[in-house]
């Protein structure tokens, strides 16, 4: 069988090799944020009749929002997305674009003030922060503190696996894209730590002559049809949701798509070697992994 | 007792179908759905509005606590004239407001009526407006200290006063129509002329109703400015194009994921089928029973959470087939299978759960839903798995017919 630890160095490179560009992009680029943290207003119409961007903008012209986003988002529909705007400037924007466009639909207006984008921002970083903690705390108390270590750097992996992709390819992030996050978290989590379990188990088990390297190995391998089927399950879900889900929570399935992938990957091939890593070069805590299962 | 198990599991399986037939497609409009009928659609479900208002500072009125109490009567009364079943109405810190009202043909227009300002008359028999909110100081409910009765005192400004002695003088024995934006409110009845400012209604049946009606002429008398901090508003087409889609999609993913595990665990994958279905009524359930609204998200959630409740199937079925391969007898590897997957399926959704109610927590209103299918799929998912899926393929391995290995190990 496939000695997956022994050629941990390359998993680990596979992953900063994803990683990197993510987190460069990152810093100089950042994330396209939608509305929901910026403030600004979205509005979806659907018309009687075609209706071409150029007309939608020249509309918007005449209250001075020729700078919006306007983007075609299906059939007869358009997106608009500006700035912060007042509820009267908008209620005046869609009336124009009935009266000088052509009869419309709305299909959903939103309006988010500038205040509320900023709570937002710091919620999202303190539901991650909490999500963290309690989790390292769980692991640490179920299992070992360096399992608990390895399980959050999988964890932060995931994380910067979907900012990174997110900020790569300008995709918007809204607040369903901090649920999305969270969900990795939990899945991710999920999947690693049946496989610390499994090595909890086969430790206490194993021939005194076997070496850490290969319990570990035969745990992930005692659990890789759980992990690839699991993952496959919910893939089958995310993809139809994906293709037949409708538009609006489109960027949260891909942000969970992204991150059932990396979750899957960073269990087995992060998660689990990291520990025995961090069971080599770390000198503490002494006492022996599963002594507290 | 081989026959009997066999009858039992028979018995299970087709009452568990039917529920799960039942109860499964959440489409509104067929009778015969009953459970769907019972949970609400949210507003980005059937169309609707959420909307977060924030008092302000004016020259003429300030956001005190008092005047975002009236605010919220005064909202709560112009909703109701849209004839909104069940609207949320819910004060955020001291000075926010949240209004979801869902089930409206035209969101934006509600929106635009919402924070109009509130305009109280007070109309003779003959329909003349004698008297306006701007007339108004205050309106408090009290009990009547002789009679112990329930009633509304109101204070006029100097100006109002004089205008309603003048009309308490001339009408005495006829109705005093109260309105508000154009609707009577009530009808009392002039007694005597009222020369001092001050009037008294009474007739009320309880002092929360004199507290209702008190709140919503103190909202007349003086609304305190309100801005939009958050709007959304969806469609109704949108709406309903989001629900039919996102059920299509469910039903395909959930296909798919009944398939897989039928064809990659034979035996005890359908068993699991029959697990899923068991757990999707049980969600719908708590859904209904705890009166819940399903949201667009929480619709995703819901569906996602199927996905994730199959992987306690998979964690215990890998351990029986492990068990079985080191050659222990049928019966036994099912019970060591369920028992020695017990911590790994504990483990794993208790970190979930952290996830979730973390989440439930942090999020904001639109993703809460989200988190609470989520977390509700994930305690539900447990039971069904150590509950459900272990009883079948108990009574199945009992019932004695189908103890082919072949049926449980590829």
């Amino acid at each position: 069988m496939f000695h997956i630890v022994r050629h941990r160095k390359y998993w680990y490179l596979i992953s900063l090799l994803i990683i990197v560009p993510g987190l460069v992009s990152l810093l100089f680029r950042g994330l396209n944020l939608g509305i929901d943290f910026t403030g600004g207003s979205m509005v979806e119409v659907r018309f009687q009749e075609e209706v071409s961007v150029e007309e939608v903008r020249t509309v918007l012209a005449g209250h001075g929002l020729e700078q919006s986003v306007i983007q075609p988002s299906g059939d007869r529909q358009v997106l608009i997305r500006t700035g912060v705007i007042s509820e009267t400037q908008n209620q005046a924007m869609v009336e124009s674009l009935g009266r000088e466009i052509g009869a419309l639909t709305v299909l959903r207006n939103e309006a988010v003030g500038p205040v509320i984008g900023k709570e937002l921002v710091q919620r999202a970083i303190w539901a991650l922060a909490a999500t963290v903690i309690a989790i390292v705390a769980y692991i640490s108390w179920r299992f070992d503190f360096k399992q608990g270590l390895a399980a959050i750097v999988a964890l932060l992996h995931d994380t910067l696996i979907a900012l990174g992709i997110f900020s790569l390819f300008r995709l918007q992030v809204d607040s369903a894209f901090v649920a999305a996050i969270l969900t990795i978290l939990g899945y991710s989590i999920n999947a690693t730590i049946v496989i610390f379990d499994r090595i909890r188990e086969n430790t206490k088990t194993a021939k005194k002559t076997e070496p850490l390297e290969d319990v570990v190995n035969r745990s992930l391998w005692d659990t890789m049809a759980r992990s690839i089927n699991t993952s496959t399950t919910v893939m089958f879900m995310l993809l139809a949701l994906f293709f037949l889900g409708g538009a609006t929570l489109k960027t949260f399935i891909l942000a969970l798509m992204i991150g059932v992938v990396s979750g899957a990957w960073s269990s087995v091939c992060i998660a689990g070697p990291l520990w025995l890593d961090l069971r080599k070069r770390l000198p503490w805590p002494k006492r022996p992994a599963g002594a507290r299962a | 007792m081989r026959l009997g198990n066999l009858i039992k599991v028979a018995v299970i399986l087709a009452v568990a179908a039917t529920i799960s037939l039942a109860s499964f497609y959440p489409v509104g409009g067929a009778p015969w759905l009953p459970l769907t009928q019972d949970i609400n659609l949210g507003l980005d479900l059937r169309g609707g509005v959420h909307v977060v208002l924030e008092a302000v500072d004016t020259e003429e009125a300030k956001a005190t606590p008092d005047a975002v109490q009236r605010s919220i009567g005064m909202l709560e009364e112009r909703i109701n004239q849209f004839g909104v079943t069940e609207p949320v109405i819910q004060q955020q810190g001291t000075n926010r407001i949240i209004v979801e009202i869902a089930g409206v043909d035209d969101p934006d227009a509600v929106v635009r009526d919402l924070i109009r300002p509130a305009y109280l008359e007070f109309r003779t028999e003959d329909g003349t407006t004698v008297l306006t909110g701007a007339d108004l100081s205050d309106a408090r409910e009290a009990l009547n200290p002789n009679t112990g009765q329930p009633e509304v005192n109101l204070t006029w400004n100097p100006e109002g006063a004089r205008t309603f002695a003048e009309v308490t003088a001339a009408h005495v024995g006829r109705p005093l129509g109260i309105y508000l934006d154009g609707n009577l409110l009530q009808d009392p009845v002039i007694q005597s002329p009222i020369p001092d400012g001050k009037a008294v209604i009474t007739g009320y049946a309880s002092l929360q109703e004199a507290n209702r009606i008190a709140v919503l002429l103190r909202s007349g008398a003086l609304p305190v400015k309100l801005d939009i901090m958050e709007k959304r508003t969806v469609g109704p087409q949108l709406g309903a194009d989001s629900l039919e889609r996102s059920v299509t999609a469910g039903a395909i993913g959930f296909g798919a994921i009944l398939l897989f595990m039928v064809a990659y665990y034979r035996l005890p994958g359908l068993v699991s089928a029959f697990s899923l279905a068991v757990y999707a009524v049980l969600i719908l359930l708590v859904l209904a029973a705890f009166n819940a609204t399903l949201t667009l998200a929480g619709l995703f959630g819901f569906l996602l959470s199927l996905a994730l409740a199959i992987d306690a199937n998979i964690i215990i079925f890998e351990r029986i087939k492990e068990e079985l391969r080191t050659g222990r007898s049928l019966r036994s590897a099912v019970d060591a299978g369920f028992q020695r997957a017990f911590a790994a399926v504990l483990d794993a959704n208790v970190a979930g759960l952290i996830a979730a109610v973390i989440l439930y927590v942090f999020a904001p209103v639109m993703i809460k839903g989200f988190a609470l299918t989520l977390g509700i799929g994930i305690l539900a998912s447990m039971f069904t798995a150590q509950a459900f899926t272990r009883w079948m393929l108990h009574l199945l391995v009992g019932s004695g017919i189908v103890n082919s290995p072949r049926l449980y190990l590829k």
